[in-house]
């Protein structure tokens, strides 16, 4: 454990250290306000809660996530700083869970500074705090879920853009799984898989948190995803870090 | 000699790689005693940093094993690191970074704190001349301060067992008389190998000398007893006459 939190420490740092968390924060603070006010009609809808806000967070953080995991694997592979850190006497799951902790933290901070969203709606009238904080909640998880595929798929290169577009592509159908476009399509071809698929939804997971339903079910789900894919980037990291 | 009952620090035997057809390293064993400076030559493209790599536990071999103190590398990785100081080909280091803070997280995942975490870096500065960038990001550093920052994160625990893939390259001629003086000051009571390609660098600090060319062992020998192997006594020579193709 205290491997771990000595890896995640610097690589937060890391993010402090380069214009990396602050253009990551900014656009995102930006990004989300951009859409919370102006697509998702906050004040028309002359209703006291955030759910325009968590509506866009999946896809903010489909885009924005992956950016964050391009490098964690793969430029510690181009740097060559990968034999460095996997030569230190921690093992390689230390070294993977401390990264992922690092990037999940770092998202964590940048959900914090939302602050002024929830400051504005208790201004403007009566929300449910509760179901705000439900949702905050599940925004984390979603944002550790995607983490978690992009950290992998980064073990997988040296290359950033490709790590960036692996990413996203996979986070991708993770969102959509339980969309119509996906669920009619494997329903009529595929029956048992479109259940599969629902189940499988982060997105549709994340909508119960935003109406402030916390189910055992759906935190047992978000932790397996996250386990599945820190084991496979270990497993990863272990047959690709010397190629 | 001291050294005549302990066991070798590190044991390599029978160490092999290959990358699909390509046979990068080809059934290589040697032992390694405390107190021996061991030199790893070889043509570039040779195995030496395959090799080295394999020692430290990066690379798993695809035969054969190694133990440091003991360990082996890969079965008992961490106990092995821990007596591992490793200087990886190029000293990569982590460029954001500045010189201290990059030390003082390799203390702390070598088990410093306090006190003794702050006496550690500091002896690992001085050793290697590094007190005037300290607070400078390794980036803006010149590729001869990389090489001593690395060489710092390698020496800052006082290993037993010290493995520097080219430490001197890249350093200027005084440098590189500082690094060669300080492993000689070192060697009496550790086992360290070094891979290079400056023949003279083998005369000057090892007690030994292993050549490697195609991935194979071609000599293993005291630098004195190599240098009597060409006519001309040179060990640029031996080299050559032991790493080229039999052509001409």
């Amino acid at each position: 454990m205290r491997n771990t939190l000595i890896v995640a420490r610097r690589e937060l740092g890391g993010y402090f250290a380069t214009p990396v968390a602050v253009v990551f924060i900014v656009i995102f603070l930006a990004l989300q306000g951009v859409l919370t006010f102006n697509l998702g009609n906050f004040f028309d809808r002359n209703q006291a809660d955030l759910a325009p806000f968590f509506n866009f967070i999946p896809w903010v953080f489909l885009l924005l996530v992956p950016a964050i995991t391009m490098r964690l694997w793969a430029e510690e592979r181009r740097l060559g700083t990968i034999e460095l850190l996997l030569t230190l006497p921690i093992t390689q799951a230390q070294a993977v869970v401390g990264k992922f902790l690092a990037a999940w933290a770092f998202c964590a901070i940048a959900l914090l500074l939302t602050f002024p969203f929830v400051i504005t709606v208790n201004i403007l009238g009566r929300p449910d705090n509760g179901v705000i904080a439900t949702g905050y909640l599940g925004s984390l998880l979603v944002a550790g879920s995607f983490l978690s595929i992009g950290a992998a798929l980064s073990a997988l290169t040296k290359n950033q853009v490709i790590a960036f577009v692996l990413a996203v592509a996979v986070c991708f159908i993770f969102a959509v799984a339980s969309y119509p476009l996906v669920t009619d399509f494997l329903s009529r071809n595929a029956p048992v898989l479109a259940d599969v698929a629902r189940r499988l939804s982060v997105a549709e997971r994340f909508q119960s948190f935003t109406r402030g339903v916390i189910s055992l079910r759906d935190l047992i789900f978000f932790a397996s995803f996250i386990g599945f894919w820190l084991f496979l980037n270990t497993v990863i990291v272990e047959h690709r870090k010397a190629d | 000699m001291t050294g005549q009952t302990e066991s070798p620090l590190i044991e390599i035997a029978g160490l092999t790689k290959r990358f699909g057809a390509f046979t990068a390293v080809d059934d290589v064993s040697f032992k390694v005693a405390r107190g021996e400076v061991l030199g790893f030559l070889g043509p570039n493209g040779a195995g030496k940093s395959t090799t080295m790599r394999m020692l430290a536990g990066f690379m798993t071999p695809t035969a054969g094993r190694a133990s440091i103190c003991g360990h082996d590398v890969q079965a008992d990785a961490v106990a092995a690191r821990k007596m591992l100081g490793f200087l990886p080909e190029g000293a990569p280091t982590y460029p954001e970074m500045t010189v201290l803070s990059f030390l003082k997280f390799v203390a702390r995942i070598r088990g410093y704190s306090g006190g003794e975490l702050a006496d550690r870096v500091d002896h690992a500065i001085g050793l290697t001349t590094l007190a005037g960038v300290r607070m400078q990001p390794v980036e803006t550093l010149s590729k001869g301060f990389k090489r001593r920052v690395g060489l710092a994160q390698a020496l800052l625990h006082d290993p037993p067992v010290l493995v520097l893939d080219e430490p001197t390259d890249g350093l200027d001629p005084n440098q590189k008389h500082e690094v060669r003086t300080l492993i000689a000051r070192m060697a009496p009571s550790k086992a360290i190998v070094i891979s290079t390609h400056i023949l003279e660098e083998v005369d000057a600090v090892c007690s030994r000398a292993i050549v490697i060319a195609n991935g194979r062992v071609v000599a293993d020998a005291t630098p004195a007893e190599l240098a009597k192997r060409h006519p001309s006594g040179k060990l640029d020579d031996v080299f050559r006459a032991l790493t080229q193709p039999k052509a001409a």
